[in-house]
């Protein structure tokens, strides 16, 4: 390359260079500009409106301390049903997901006009929140941890089919290229390819997964969906608020305990086992 | 795939070095990639038992020519023959999806970028030369004849000690070597490299050239190198193709792959030599 060719070289490259930079910064200010409005039109941006708010959660926090555990010998079934549910509603979830996210994923042999069905389906099963999909399952199956399980079960199915089939695509192509060359069946590319390369992924999201459906396992208690939910709940509406504290702490040491024995099998997983 | 056809009665399409005859053909090859002719009516014929080496400048074609003849890509014209690699049906199985799959069945590929799973051991790797022979759903281990070879093709490329580290932890070059342990523990009687030595000390790619060549003469596996060093494509091939921007402008022995050919592939005018 000689001295005289560079500012030829960068003339033609400084036109294209400055509409991208353009359309760039055009891109971060029409965020921005999005975020601020968001705040603007939910009221956050009213500042009045923070002044009782913290004097209100000082005194909550003081109505709520210390935590009252005298009846914790209730709260066993309760815990388990929503451990349960949790557990349940995951692995219904991530056992719809995985064959549906093989049928989503460009890269696993599924012709684009199913691919693009199965994206569709998974959105919408997704844009219901749980909560409304616990409300559906009560009334069709009744109360209990049951329409809990369905709840997340259905809901999770739309989240971790997304997360599951963008792992897919996320893979290196050419260990899927190898077995075809050999003539292995799609099947077997997704099984012995895809899966392996993504399974780190996909355990990633599915740890996650079961952490969130614990939390809304207590949060499908106020509709009818049992578990520890409702028991906080309770002890909210009665004004138990050492007791709801106490609760809380318990739902935390769960969460944390659920999270630790997710890093642990992360872990397990990365090795290999 | 619609190009393949199945030749029942070996028959010499192209001019081949001594008495061999083809194993795989190709006739009129065309392959357009986002509106770019990657090969344009490329002609030529590889013999089993031969090794031949395909050399050229980077873009010529060399990679898109191999991953045609092992089904990755289509060609957009022109047609791929194969002769005698155990096709089901004869004549009639022209043009249909049985005559690739029987050919893959005895195909494989050594990739320049090793087309390994990093987070698998290199056993695990290896043993993924068998996965058309084992139920991707299927619960139990792979079977022992496929352990087995696994294992010797492993210690073929000297890496029997570490085969249950994980391919991460390896070099480029010990890398590459797994990669070729995969190809081999399946037996081919079509093997395509792709680059096969590129991340190796030039002592160990000699050897295991040297190897894959054996190998080639002995078993009358058909051989088909990709190069770009053209002193080690010298002393392994017996015929060399070299293609330039697409076509074919060198087609014969290795013997007479001289300077002036050499030239010739690599400046950007087609002069055909060669046989």
């Amino acid at each position: 390359m000689t001295e005289m060719a560079q500012p030829a070289a960068y003339d033609a490259l400084a036109g294209e260079w400055r509409r991208r930079q353009t359309r760039r910064l055009a891109a971060i200010f029409l965020a921005t500009a999005a975020v601020i409005a968001a705040f603007a039109y939910a009221g956050a941006l009213d500042f009045s409106r923070y002044a009782d708010a913290l004097p209100t959660i000082a005194q909550l926090a003081q109505d709520s301390f210390p935590p009252d555990f005298a009846r914790w010998r209730e709260w066993g079934r309760p815990l388990l049903e929503t451990l349960a549910t949790g557990i349940a509603g995951t692995a219904l979830g991530a056992t719809l997901a995985l064959p549906l996210s093989a049928l989503a994923a460009r890269n696993a042999g599924a012709p684009v006009w199913l691919n693009e069905t199965v994206r569709f389906w998974l959105g919408a099963v997704r844009s219901l929140p749980g909560l409304i999909w616990g409300v559906i399952f009560v009334a069709a199956v009744g109360f209990g941890p049951l329409p809990g399980v369905l709840a997340l079960g259905v809901h999770s199915t739309g989240m971790l089919g997304k997360l599951f089939f963008e792992a897919l695509e996320h893979v290196e192509p050419g260990p899927g290229a190898a077995l075809r060359a050999q003539g292995a069946s799609r099947l077997g590319v997704f099984r012995f390819a895809l899966l392996p390369q993504a399974l780190p992924r996909l355990t990633d999201a599915l740890i996650y997964r079961l952490e969130h459906n614990l939390r809304a396992a207590t949060t499908l208690g106020i509709v009818g969906a049992g578990g520890f939910g409702l028991e906080i709940v309770t002890a909210f509406h009665l004004f138990e608020y050492r007791e709801a504290s106490a609760l809380i702490l318990v739902l935390l040491a769960l969460i944390t305990l659920v999270n630790f024995f997710g890093a642990t099998l992360r872990r397990a997983m990365l090795r290999g086992f | 795939m619609s190009m393949l056809h199945f030749v029942p009665n070996p028959v010499a399409c192209w001019p081949l070095p001594g008495p061999a005859t083809p194993a795989l053909s190709v006739d009129g090859l065309c392959v357009t990639r986002g509106g770019r002719q990657i090969l344009r009516q490329v002609s030529t014929a590889f013999a089993a038992g031969v090794v031949t080496v395909v050399v050229g400048p980077s873009g010529a074609g060399k990679t898109t020519l191999l991953n045609v003849l092992n089904g990755l890509v289509e060609p957009t014209g022109g047609e791929v023959f194969a002769h005698d690699f155990g096709a089901p049906h004869g004549v009639d199985s022209l043009r249909s999806s049985d005559s690739w799959a029987a050919l893959r069945q005895h195909t494989a590929t050594i990739f320049q970028d090793h087309a390994l799973i990093g987070r698998l051991s290199a056993l695990d790797n290896v043993l993924l030369a068998f996965a058309e022979s084992r139920h991707p759903l299927s619960p139990f281990p792979w079977p022992r004849f496929a352990r087995e070879a696994a294992a010797k093709a492993l210690a073929d490329v000297g890496l029997l000690d570490r085969a249950f580290d994980r391919v991460e932890n390896f070099s480029g070059g010990e890398r590459q070597r797994i990669g070729i342990a995969r190809a081999l523990a399946r037996g081919p009687r079509l093997l395509l490299g792709d680059e096969p030595f590129s991340s190796l000390d030039q002592p160990l790619a000699r050897r295991l050239g040297q190897d894959l060549r054996a190998l080639a003469v002995r078993d009358g596996v058909t051989l088909v190198l990709v190069l770009h060093q053209i002193a080690l494509a010298r002393a392994l091939a017996d015929r060399i193709v070299g293609l330039n921007d697409g076509r074919v402008v060198f087609d014969g022995p290795a013997e007479i792959f001289d300077a002036e050919a050499e030239a010739s592939v690599f400046t950007s005018t087609p002069n055909t030599k060669g046989s």
